[in-house]
């Protein structure tokens, strides 16, 4: 394999092909090339429907790979340095899981940032690892969380010298690195792997003055949502491996819980994804970058509100900032951020991505024009004008360090009770409670719950935080394992 | 040889005139521009296969998007024109020594030169001292301007394709802002006729009429235009149309016209039914 290699699609050519080829279809799907289904071929049109289709020869077969499936994956692991690259069509979530199970089995330890997606945490009630938190630092006025402190994954490390892996986000959310390099170069002195969750970084691998990707960064695995950056159809991710993983063995884990009926539109679109990246990311993310950049500048300009960058690069918990993202601080309007996020969408028919209490984040892509740059622009200086108000006091942001009382695993498992929140004092937590702002569980399952957490979570809950995670959607009640006293 | 210029008005409905020949066309970084000369049109301006203006019939526009505002506040002494790169509108406002400034967003450059050659007898108020123009998005020329104007002029093309953020209600607030307290918002308004024309009049108005305590709308017969029948939108802070309109000052000023003239004002204000129904519906 070549870099001139990199013009090809294989998968796609491999599609387009038979499209040619007038094969009489007597194996699933049964909507057989869309003629069995008019309302939905009308719907999605032809040409889509025609490639929707199952592994059969010379088309592979996503958990074996042999064939196309197999080169297109070389070329994606090619494209972004990687050992190799698997085409997942069950959504980052599974690549995360992936890694996870690759790495860690019943009673194994990780350290990680207590910022991580819900899928991590999650993918430990699979395996039933046991997890160590870092404290993420949170940027109080912002109201934000951030990443690791070097020290403290050094000090976790030290702690914990049986830990098998290191997690980290490149980046967070609202665009926050980590010192990945340096955070990698101690976990390998330690005998333990790094995997990263680069849900939010599939750019980085392909844009000029980011931060580092991950396996630039010489990390072992990495989750890269496609579809998100790189512009492949939802719920196709690429799993990154990088040298000291066993590709077959990481093969075998994913087969654990993905389709057997992988689908090619989903596939097909991470291979022609990969291919314009490789051609065209540079120019694309140059783009992405200018237009993230105008619309902050421009935003900042309108007053009040505070789109932030690379000025909160501190060296250490924000080491890097990702300039494609557009978040912006709406508390100098005296709005939340998920207030102004409503008004957009009822007010301005603009939809963005994510609002809390403090920020909105507005996804920007190649996908975009100057045109719709200024409307949100416009949009947000007349919601300034029509809606402002004086600033309230914001949620005062506490990191409290959770007790890990056992595996999430037994924990999930256990018997539990609902009991009245002010009651649980001392008790063992069956579930997760995650609070927006900032975007940190405030109890995960297996989690001793204090006196200190209920009145954080009764605060949170007064200030307009999202609360999300118990069963009972209005907090009032917690499920507590029973006889964890 | 035949070499007819056709435009879809709608799936169904196509307008076709017999063109001569062509006399220009590009791609500029917005748009296709095309100037064609024809038999019964003169000469004609088309963006992206839309016909913008024609020199038999661009007069009736014109005239109708400037001496309407102008016979209601004919003290007005500073205007922002949107769009506008053919000049029309900038040629009839000069016909007012009153006006003291006229500045002008126009976002495409290449749309200025191409008139300024091609269709002199349209774009020729682009040299008066008065105009000042900004090669710039209209959007964002606005959002730095805050109770400035008397007159803000909307010349925009449809609301798909580069004129699109001028139908959005941000946009219309941004405008609001940057006029004075008894200022005046004229707008291309599209027409009530065809239904997709007509959805996209609907959701116009019903953004200027929650931007403006005053917006009514008027109307005027273009024949080059899908249907013919066009509206034009009246939003205001202040002047009602016709209660506040000053026809003595504006005879006074004593400008040639030939579509527009005081009575044809009032009249225009005046709409069919199913159109005043719509608005309704809207409002």
């Amino acid at each position: 394999m070549t870099l001139s290699d990199q013009n090809r699609a294989p998968l796609y050519e491999a599609l387009e092909e038979l499209k040619t080829m007038h094969i009489v279809p007597f194996d699933v799907p049964g909507h057989k090339r869309g003629k069995g289904n008019k309302e939905l071929t009308d719907f999605l049109g032809v040409k889509c429907l025609s490639v929707d289709i199952n592994s059969m020869r010379h088309m592979d077969n996503l958990c074996h790979p042999t064939g196309v499936i197999k080169e297109a994956e070389e070329l994606a692991g090619q494209a972004f340095g990687a050992k190799h690259a698997y085409f997942m069509v069950n959504g980052t979530t599974s690549a995360v899981q992936s890694m996870v199970l690759y790495v860690l089995k019943r009673g194994d330890k990780i350290i990680l940032p207590r910022n991580v997606h819900r899928s991590v945490i999650n993918a430990f009630v699979l395996c039933g690892a046991i997890p160590v938190y870092i404290n993420p630092q949170i940027n109080s006025d912002l109201g934000i969380s951030l990443g690791m402190s070097y020290n403290d994954v050094v000090k976790a490390i030290e702690q914990n010298p049986d830990a098998k892996a290191v997690f980290v986000n490149n980046p967070t959310y609202y665009g926050i690195c980590s010192n990945l390099k340096k955070i990698t170069e101690i976990a390998h002195k330690h005998n333990m792997l790094v995997l990263v969750d680069e849900a939010h970084g599939t750019h980085l691998y392909f844009g000029e003055g980011l931060p580092v990707s991950a396996m630039a960064a010489g990390a072992d695995m990495a989750s890269v949502s496609m579809h998100k950056s790189g512009g492949s159809l939802t719920q196709s991710s690429l799993l990154l491996a990088g040298g000291n993983i066993n590709t077959d063995y990481l093969r075998q884990v994913i087969n654990l819980t993905q389709t057997t009926s992988g689908s090619y539109l989903l596939m097909s679109s991470l291979d022609i994804s990969r291919r314009r990246l490789y051609l065209h990311g540079k120019d694309i993310f140059k783009t992405v970058v200018e237009l993230a950049q105008y619309a902050r500048d421009e935003i900042n300009e309108i007053g009040d509100y505070y789109a932030y960058s690379k000025e909160l690069v501190n060296g250490d918990t924000v080491f890097d900032f990702d300039v494609t993202k557009l978040s912006i601080n709406t508390s100098g309007v005296g709005l939340a951020g998920i207030e102004i996020f409503d008004l957009l969408r009822d007010e301005y028919d603009i939809q963005i991505e994510f609002g809390d209490l403090e920020n909105i984040l507005a996804y920007i892509s190649v996908g975009d024009s100057d045109k719709n740059i200024e409307q949100l622009i416009g949009s947000l200086s007349e919601i300034r004008r029509r809606y402002k108000k004086p600033r309230t006091s914001s949620l005062k942001h506490e990191y409290i360090n959770p007790v890990v009382e056992m595996s999430p695993q037994d924990a999930f498992y256990a018997k539990k009770l609902s009991v009245e929140i002010k009651k649980t004092a001392g008790e063992i937590c069956g579930e997760f409670v995650m609070a927006y702002p900032p975007g940190i569980p405030i109890l995960a399952p297996g989690e001793r719950i204090t006196e200190q957490i209920i009145d954080y979570i009764i605060y949170a809950k007064e200030k307009g935080s999202l609360i999300t995670g118990p069963e009972d959607m209005h907090i009032q009640r917690l499920n507590i394992l029973q006889g964890g006293r | 040889m035949e070499f007819w210029y056709s435009e879809k008005h709608t799936e169904n409905v196509y307008l076709s005139i017999k063109v001569d020949k062509q006399l220009y066309s590009s791609t500029s970084r917005f748009q296709r521009i095309d100037v064609f000369e024809s038999f019964e049109f003169g000469r004609f301006l088309a963006l992206d296969g839309f016909m913008m203006l024609t020199e038999k019939d661009e007069f009736i526009y014109h005239e109708m998007i400037t001496h309407v505002p102008m016979a209601v506040n004919p003290d007005i002494k500073k205007i922002l024109v949107i769009g506008a790169g053919d000049g029309g509108v900038l040629r009839e406002l000069i016909k007012y020594s009153t006006i003291e400034t006229i500045d002008v967003a126009e976002i495409d450059e290449e749309v200025v030169n191409v008139c300024k050659k091609f269709l002199p007898k349209t774009a020729c108020g682009f040299d008066d001292e008065r105009v000042n123009i900004y090669y710039q998005d209209g959007m964002k020329f606005i959002r730095r301007h805050v109770g400035e104007y008397d007159l803000i002029i909307v010349d925009s093309t449809d609301p798909f394709g580069p004129g699109e953020g001028l139908f959005t209600k941000e946009f219309y607030g941004n405008c609001y802002n940057a006029l004075k307290e008894d200022g005046i918002m004229v707008n291309q308004h599209e027409s009530p006729f065809y239904e997709e024309d007509a959805a996209a009049m609907k959701r116009a108005h019903k953004r200027i009429y929650d931007s403006f305590p005053i917006s009514k709308l008027y109307q005027a017969f273009i024949p080059t235009y899908p249907s013919g029948h066009w509206l034009f939108g009246f939003a205001s802070k202040k002047y009602h149309p016709l209660r506040d309109m000053n026809e003595a000052k504006w005879e006074s000023f004593g400008i040639k016209t030939r579509y527009y003239n005081p009575n044809l004002h009032k009249g225009s204000f005046y709409l069919p039914n199913y159109v005043e129904e719509m608005l309704e519906n809207v409002e």
